[in-house]
C-alpha cells in the first residue's frame, strides 16, 4: 500500500515549463513516477519532456486523468494554484513552494473546508520536500535514492533532517514504506496528526516517526490523536532545544510564541502521552530499530 | 518584521482608530519642540525601540516641563534599554514619540493574531489592561475574552460588540468601539499583519477610546505585496548580522554561543545546534545555504558566519539532496583558500556523491576536521572550541 502515492497515481506538475519545474519533473520520472503531464496557463497544446502541457488542471483531469498534483509556482500565485488543483478534482495535492502569505494559506484551507470530506482535495506543504513511497513513486524534490522501501512512516516538516532520518535508518537496514513533509509554515495544508491518521490506515507501516520542531500545536496534537487512535507506535523528536523565545528559527513557522511551543515542552508533554521520543537527532535510527524489535 | 509604535499609531488613525496626539524626535531639542507644538502640561516621552514591556525598563518617561522633556530625551537617545523581550543583548533607542498627556479612566487590553490551532484571525480582549497578556492568562484567565474570525466573511458587527461588552464599555461609546475594533481588523488584513496589539487601550476621562500604545508585527512572506510596510523596516533594530545575510539573499540567525554553523535547511540546523548543545557547546548562528549551493554561494556562506567576531570554531554539516557533495567540498575548499581562516572547521558531509566529496576535502591538503555522523561532527566542533578556549586562556597566562 503506502499513502498518498504509489506507481499508479497519475501525476501533473503545476509549473511545469519553468526551470524548477522542469527539472523536478525530469527527476520524478527518472524515479519512476507517473507523470502524465502539466500546467502553464498559455502554452497549452505544447509538449514539454515529451508530455502534455495543459491550459488549466480541469483539462490535465479530463484528458490525462490526473489525480496528483505537485506545485512549483511562485510564492505570489501559488494559493490560486492549490485552488485551483482542487477545484478541478485533484485528490492529493504537494505545494512546494516557500514564501506563500499566510494571509492566502487561510483562504486556501478555507476554501478546502467548502468541500465535501469524500470530495476535498488532501494537500501537503507548502514549503516542504514533498512525499516519496520509495521504489514506487516520488512527489516531490528528494534525493530518491537515499530511502529504501520498507515499514516505517515518516511525517516531518523539515526536508533535510527527513532526509538524515531516512539515511540513518538506511544505514540500519530499516525502510520506509511512504515519507511525508508537511512543511516549515504556520499555516500548512494538513498537520502531523492528519498524516498519522493515514498510516494508521496504511496496513504496510508498522511504525510511525514524527520529526517535529519548536512553535505551534501540531506535534502536540499528533500526541494526543496517538495516544488515543493509534495502535502503531510513535516515535518523536523534537528540532529546536537551542532556540530562543520569540525568534524565527528559519522556518516561517518555527517560532516560540506562547507557552508549550518549546522544543524542551513539547518533549515533556510527548513523553507523558506515551510517545517514544528520540533524544537525540543523532539517534533517530536506533530509536526505530529498538522500538521494530520490540513489535 | 516589526515596526515602531508611532508607526503603528499611523497606520492605525488611518482606519479610524483613536490616537492621542504626538510627534517623532531624533534629538532633544526635537523633543521639546513636539511638546510645544502639541501643548498642554503633561507629556510622555517614549523610547522607540522593537519591543513591548518599555515601561518597565524605564523606556517611558512622564514629563510635565520642557525642561523635565529634554531632560528625559537626552537620557533615552543611544540608550541601550534590555526588557523581557529583547535578550540580554537589549536594544538601541534612536528614535523617541512624544505624546500628548492622557487622561486615564481605565486600562483595557485588545490584541487581533494569527492563531495557528483554528488558521484563523482570533480576537483577545481583557478590561484589565495595562499588564502583559501572559501574565493575565496565568493568573486569570477567565477575564480574556476571545473571538474566531470566519476568514471568508471577515469580523461581523455582532463580534465588535460582543467584544466591547466583554471589555465593560458602556453603551454611550458602544459605536465608536464597533468603529475601532473594526478598524483594527482591515487594517490587519489589508497590510498582511500577523499580530496588532493595542495594550493599553484606555477609556479617558472625558470618555473617549484611545489607543495608548500600539504594536504591529507583519508576514514577511507577504512584504513583496506591500511596499509601503517593507519602507517602515528599521534595520537598527534588527541583527546586524541577520540583516548582511538576508541583503545576500541568505538565510541567517544569529545566537549567543561560539559555534558558527552552515547548514543546508532550517530543520537540519536546528537538529545540528541541538547535537551541539547536547555536546556541551553554545552555537553562535546559523546560516542556512539551501538548495543551489554553489562554490560562490558558498563562499559568500563561509563570510557571513565567520563576520560573527565570537566564532571559535565553524561547523558544516550538509546533507545533499539536489545539492551534491562534491560540488559542496570544492566550494568549502575555495573558501577556505580565499579567506584566512583562524577557526577550526569541521564538515560533515552526507547524501549525493558523498565519497567523491569526502575525497575533495581530503586531498586538499588543507587542515579540515572531517566527521560522518551528525553525532560525531558536533562532537569534534566542541572539541575543536574547547581547545581554541584553552590557548587562549593559556595565551592570557
Amino acid at each position: 500500500m503506502a499513502i498518498f502515492i504509489d506507481e499508479t497515481t497519475r501525476i501533473i506538475v503545476q509549473g511545469f515549463t519553468g526551470k524548477i519545474g522542469t527539472f523536478h519533473a525530469q527527476d520524478m520520472i527518472n524515479y519512476g513516477s507517473q507523470v502524465v503531464g502539466g500546467i502553464t496557463p498559455g502554452k497549452g497544446g505544447q509538449t514539454h519532456l515529451g508530455l502534455p502541457v495543459f491550459n488549466t488542471v480541469k483539462e490535465a483531469v479530463q484528458q490525462a486523468g490526473a489525480e496528483a498534483g505537485i506545485i512549483f509556482v511562485p510564492p505570489a500565485f501559488a494559493a490560486d494554484s492549490i485552488m485551483e488543483a482542487a477545484d478541478a478534482g485533484i485528490k492529493y495535492c504537494v505545494a512546494i513552494t516557500d514564501g506563500i502569505p499566510t494571509q492566502d494559506m487561510m483562504k486556501v484551507k478555507n476554501f478546502l473546508r467548502r468541500f465535501p470530506a469524500d470530495k476535498r482535495m488532501i494537500l501537503t506543504g507548502p514549503n516542504c520536500a514533498g512525499t516519496i513511497s520509495p521504489g514506487r513513486a516520488m512527489l516531490g524534490i528528494m534525493p530518491g535514492h537515499i530511502y529504501m522501501r520498507g515499514n516505517v512512516g515518516i511525517v516531518g516538516r523539515s526536508g533535510t533532517l527527513g532526509y538524515e532520518a531516512a539515511d540513518q535508518m538506511k544505514r540500519l537496514g530499516i525502510g520506509i514504506s511512504t515519507s511525508v513533509g508537511i512543511g516549515g509554515d504556520p499555516i500548512n495544508g494538513s498537520s502531523h496528526r492528519d498524516i498519522l491518521e493515514k498510516f494508521e490506515q496504511d496496513p504496510e507501516t508498522k511504525v510511525v516517526v514524527m520529526i517535529g520542531e519548536i512553535g505551534g500545536p501540531q506535534e502536540v496534537e499528533a500526541g494526543i490523536f496517538a495516544k488515543e487512535h493509534m495502535t502503531k507506535p510513535l516515535v518523536a523528536y523534537i528540532a529546536g532545544l537551542t532556540a530562543p523565545e520569540g525568534r524565527r528559527m528559519g522556518h516561517a513557522g518555527a517560532i516560540i510564541s506562547s507557552a508549550g511551543e518549546s522544543a524542551a515542552e513539547k518533549v515533556a508533554i510527548l513523553k507523558e502521552l506515551g510517545v517514544t521520543i528520540c533524544p537525540t537527532p543523532a539517534a533517530m535510527g536506533d530509536t526505530v530499530a529498538q522500538v521494530l524489535a520490540k513489535l | 518584521m516589526d515596526i515602531h509604535e508611532y508607526q503603528a499609531k499611523d497606520i492605525l488613525s488611518g482606519y479610524g482608530v483613536k490616537i492621542a496626539e504626538g510627534g517623532l524626535a531624533y534629538s532633544p531639542e526635537d523633543a521639546v519642540q513636539r511638546a510645544r507644538e502639541i501643548g498642554g502640561h503633561i507629556w510622555a516621552v517614549k523610547a522607540q525601540i522593537h519591543s513591548g514591556a518599555r515601561g518597565k525598563a524605564g523606556g517611558i518617561k512622564i514629563c510635565k516641563t520642557h525642561d523635565e522633556v529634554e531632560a528625559a530625551a537626552d537620557y533615552l537617545l543611544g540608550k541601550r534599554l534590555i526588557t523581557n523581550q529583547t535578550g540580554p543583548a537589549g536594544k538601541v533607542c534612536s528614535r523617541l514619540y512624544i505624546e500628548a498627556g492622557t487622561d486615564i479612566a481605565k486600562e483595557l487590553y485588545f490584541c487581533l493574531l494569527v492563531d495557528r490551532s483554528s488558521e484563523r484571525v482570533v480576537m483577545v480582549g481583557s478590561a484589565q489592561g495595562g499588564m502583559e497578556i501572559e501574565e493575565l492568562a496565568a493568573n486569570d484567565p477567565d477575564a480574556i475574552t476571545k473571538i474566531y474570525i470566519e476568514p471568508a466573511v471577515g469580523l461581523q458587527d455582532f463580534q465588535s460588540r460582543e467584544m466591547a461588552f466583554a471589555l465593560g464599555l458602556d453603551a454611550e461609546i458602544l459605536s465608536h468601539a464597533v468603529k475601532t475594533i473594526k478598524g483594527c481588523y482591515r487594517a490587519l488584513r489589508a497590510n498582511d499583519a500577523s499580530m496588532l496589539e493595542i495594550n493599553p487601550l484606555v477609556i479617558t476621562k472625558s470618555g473617549e477610546l484611545v489607543a495608548l500604545d500600539a504594536k504591529m508585527g507583519f508576514d514577511d512572506n507577504a512584504l513583496f505585496r506591500q511596499q509601503k510596510i517593507s519602507e517602515l523596516r528599521d534595520k537598527t533594530q534588527e541583527d546586524p548580522r541577520e540583516m548582511a545575510a538576508a541583503d545576500r539573499g541568505l538565510s541567517y540567525v544569529g545566537l549567543d554561543g561560539d559555534i558558527g554553523c552552515m547548514i543546508n535547511g532550517a530543520g537540519l540546523a536546528m537538529a545540528t545546534m541541538d547535537m551541539i548543545k547536547l555536546a556541551g557547546g553554545e552555537p553562535a548562528n546559523f546560516l542556512d545555504v539551501g538548495g543551489g549551493a554553489s562554490a560562490e554561494r558558498t563562499e559568500k556562506a563561509f563570510r557571513l558566519v565567520l563576520a560573527d567576531k565570537g566564532v571559535k570554531a565553524m561547523l558544516v554539516n550538509i546533507f545533499a539532496g539536489i545539492n551534491r557533495c562534491d560540488w559542496i567540498a570544492e566550494g568549502v575548499v575555495q573558501a577556505v583558500r580565499k579567506i584566512d581562516m583562524k577557526v577550526p572547521l569541521i564538515v560533515r558531509l552526507s547524501g549525493t556523491n558523498v565519497e567523491e566529496g569526502r575525497r575533495i576535502i581530503a586531498e586538499s591538503g588543507l587542515p579540515i576536521i572531517t566527521a560522518e555522523t551528525l553525532a560525531e561532527a558536533a562532537e569534534k566542533a566542541v572539541q575543536a572550541r574547547n581547545e581554541v578556549v584553552a590557548k587562549e586562556a593559556a595565551q592570557e597566562v
